[in-house]
């Protein structure tokens, strides 16, 4: 414990971090190995990993870079996606399925990486509201991309066209793999939950090092004050660009771990709706802080399993508890009362304390 | 003859677009805010209406002017309650606010109303018009829309350039510390336009369910996220850059529809925007921002 002690701040908090994520994980795979888990419970294990992934990762564009992004969703739905396609037309080459599993969020992981690249090149160009409506565009625009997407697979290879399935004119006994706004069909279930617990710890790996790192600084210095890291030599685009992208193939690569859960995944899945729900994680756990957003992608997806029969009220709770967050930590008002309280609570410390702060 | 009908198409629903565009705009240009909640307010004006004229049994006039109000009222409550206390925080704050007001509104009218959409009957009574031997027909809501918009427009124009509120608006928007020391109120000021714009969103959800005449708790998101990039298409901040913007998100809207695919035609509307922004940031009215260091 002594050694913990010396390690700078930064450090032990980053080693809290992964204990807790690995603690997590070997508690609930003790738990579904003991049966203690309900079903439904153990259905969600690695959606809550493709989560937390998320969290980590739009923690990194709206945290660390401070750009909001209202399109997440779409780079989960581009890997989500691709790297579907890339485990069925890999499903002859490669038998091995935990391997199939790692090229297809590699795979997922590099297409959005390059979706983000696109999309960064107007990113780049602006600043606040407007990176934040581009981003939704792009949400959008991919959404709408896959619902007129259709993609099978027969001996000759892959088709991809915009029509039906049938306007592919494949072979007989062909693979249907993305059938317009049914969305990815006839999936093999590979993700586990190893392989979701194996990717938080990869992301947290990527996502923490790059905050500690010289970029890191960087980016950081970009998002307190642009102008004044401008002038000592920080060139914007460039570690922005950084972030994005970093940011992006991340959450490519949680969606085909997402994705590669269910035996189908429709676009719907990640619309507005999704990118939203994310940003509640990282605003409820505390924009930044990246050990908040992880605890507040599992409390959240666990919570609705919990509290079923209140299912209606959910998103409401959401809505009002986004509001009051905001208001309690951002408003000038709220601000200066919760203040007034910690300094009586200090108050009272202090008398209890007694005699204590006499000489102090 | 099918491009002028297409045009007209376009054009009116440009006009819905442009109306809730305005909203947008004005609110942006005063409190330096996207209202995302707007669109939701839009849904809010279409159920008042509905429940007026279907369960009340009152006429069209009363309903509009029932749904009117209470999006007024609605819009100054929340402006109170949610963003007034956000006013010095930062602009990502003010925006995750507005998200939350959004879901709010949404998810109350879905818990009053039900998930099933409702069948809105047109407002509107007017015959079509029928032009170049009945070859072109222009509906009634198409005109009463397109005539209501220019007749918004103008009243605002002149509202912001003749009247004192209006002025004191401009003022606010320019410069908020230097409007207060000339004695305008600033907070009335901001009600007033969250007023204003709300009122107009009630205004366009009426017209477009008359248009499209179904209604569900997420029936304004969409055109909510439309009438916002129309806004900062045409620049955000400027009020005949929200109409220019409007009117040609619609039209490319329609066209796209017609021309191209049904199914991306909202990808095309997003993807104009992206073009449109990465040749001229600031929208195609917007003013350039230059930054003070």
């Amino acid at each position: 414990m002594s050694k913990i002690k010396k390690l700078n701040k930064t450090t032990r908090s980053n080693f809290i971090t992964y204990a807790i994520v690995i603690i997590a994980y070997i508690l609930s795979q003790i738990f579904s190995s003991a049966g203690i888990m309900s079903n439904s419970l153990r259905g969600q294990l690695v959606p809550i990993c493709a989560y937390v992934v998320m969290a980590i990762s739009l923690n990194l564009t709206v945290g660390i870079m401070g750009e909001l992004s209202l399109g997440h969703a779409g780079f989960m739905s581009v890997g989500a996606f691709t790297g579907v396609i890339t485990a069925i037309s890999l499903q002859d080459s490669v038998t091995s399925g935990p391997l199939r599993l790692l090229i297809a969020i590699v795979i997922g992981g590099i297409m959005a990486g390059i979706f983000s690249l696109i999309v960064a090149v107007p990113v780049l160009r602006l600043r606040g509201d407007y990176l934040a409506i581009v981003t939704l565009a792009f949400g959008e625009i991919i959404k709408n991309i896959v619902y007129c997407l259709y993609v099978g697979m027969d001996s000759n290879g892959l088709h991809i066209g915009t029509v039906s399935i049938e306007a592919l004119q494949m072979e007989d006994g062909a693979t249907t793999i993305i059938n317009g706004p049914m969305g990815a069909v006839g999936i093999t279930k590979l993700s586990t939950l190893l392989a979701g617990f194996l990717l938080i710890l990869f992301s947290l790996f990527v996502v923490l090092n790059l905050i500690k790192s010289r970029s890191g600084r960087a980016i950081m210095a970009l998002r307190d004050n642009r102008i004044a890291a401008e002038s000592v030599g920080i060139s914007p685009s460039k570690y922005k660009l950084m972030a994005f992208v970093t940011s992006a193939i991340l959450a490519g690569m949680a969606g085909t771990l997402y994705a590669m859960n269910y035996s189908t995944v429709a676009a719907k899945k990640f619309d507005f709706n999704t990118s939203i729900l994310v940003l509640v994680f990282v605003v409820l756990g505390g924009i930044g802080n990246i050990r908040g957003g992880i605890i507040a992608a599992v409390i959240l997806t666990i919570l609705p399993e919990l509290l079923r029969q209140f299912s209606e009220y959910r998103m409401l709770t959401y809505a009002i508890v986004l509001i009051l967050v905001m208001i309690l930590t951002n408003g000038a008002k709220a601000r200066q009362f919760l203040e007034r309280i910690k300094g009586s609570l200090r108050f009272i410390k202090k008398k209890s304390d007694g005699g204590g702060a006499v000489n102090g | 003859m099918t491009v002028l009908s297409n045009l007209i198409n376009g054009i009116s629903l440009g006009s819905i677009y442009a109306i809730i565009a305005l909203g947008y705009t004005m609110v942006y240009g005063i409190a330096k805010m996207l209202n995302f909640a707007h669109g939701d307010v839009i849904m809010v004006g279409g159920y008042m209406a509905f429940c007026a004229m279907t369960y009340l049994g009152w006429g069209v006039l009363p309903g509009i002017l029932l749904a009117v109000i209470i999006c007024t009222v609605l819009g100054v409550v929340v402006e109170k309650l949610a963003y007034k206390p956000l006013r010095s925080a930062p602009s990502l704050a003010v925006l995750i606010t507005a998200i939350g007001v959004s879901y709010f509104l949404q998810n109350t009218a879905l818990l009053i109303w039900g998930s099933d959409p409702k069948v809105f009957s047109s407002v509107v009574s007017l015959p079509s018009l029928k032009l170049f031997d009945g070859q072109l027909s222009i509906s009634g809501v198409t005109q009463v829309t397109v005539i209501s918009c220019v007749i918004i427009m103008t009243a605002l124009v002149l509202f912001t350039s003749k009247t004192k509120i209006g002025k004191a608006m401009r003022a606010v928007s320019e410069d908020k510390g230097a409007a207060q020391l000339m004695g305008i109120n600033v907070n009335s000021t901001i009600s007033v336009t969250f007023a204003i714009g709300s009122g107009l969103a009630a205004l366009a959800g009426v017209l477009l369910c008359s248009a499209y005449p179904t209604l569900m708790p997420t029936t304004g998101s969409m055109p909510g996220i439309k009438a916002f990039t129309a806004a900062v298409f045409g620049g955000i901040g400027s009020i005949p850059g929200a109409m220019v913007g409007g009117i040609l998100l619609g039209i490319i809207e329609i066209f796209g529809k017609a021309y191209i695919s049904t199914q991306l035609s909202d990808a095309i509307v997003f993807a104009v925007l992206i073009v449109v922004l990465l040749v001229k940031p600031t929208g195609l009215l917007g003013k350039p921002i230059n930054e003070k260091v």
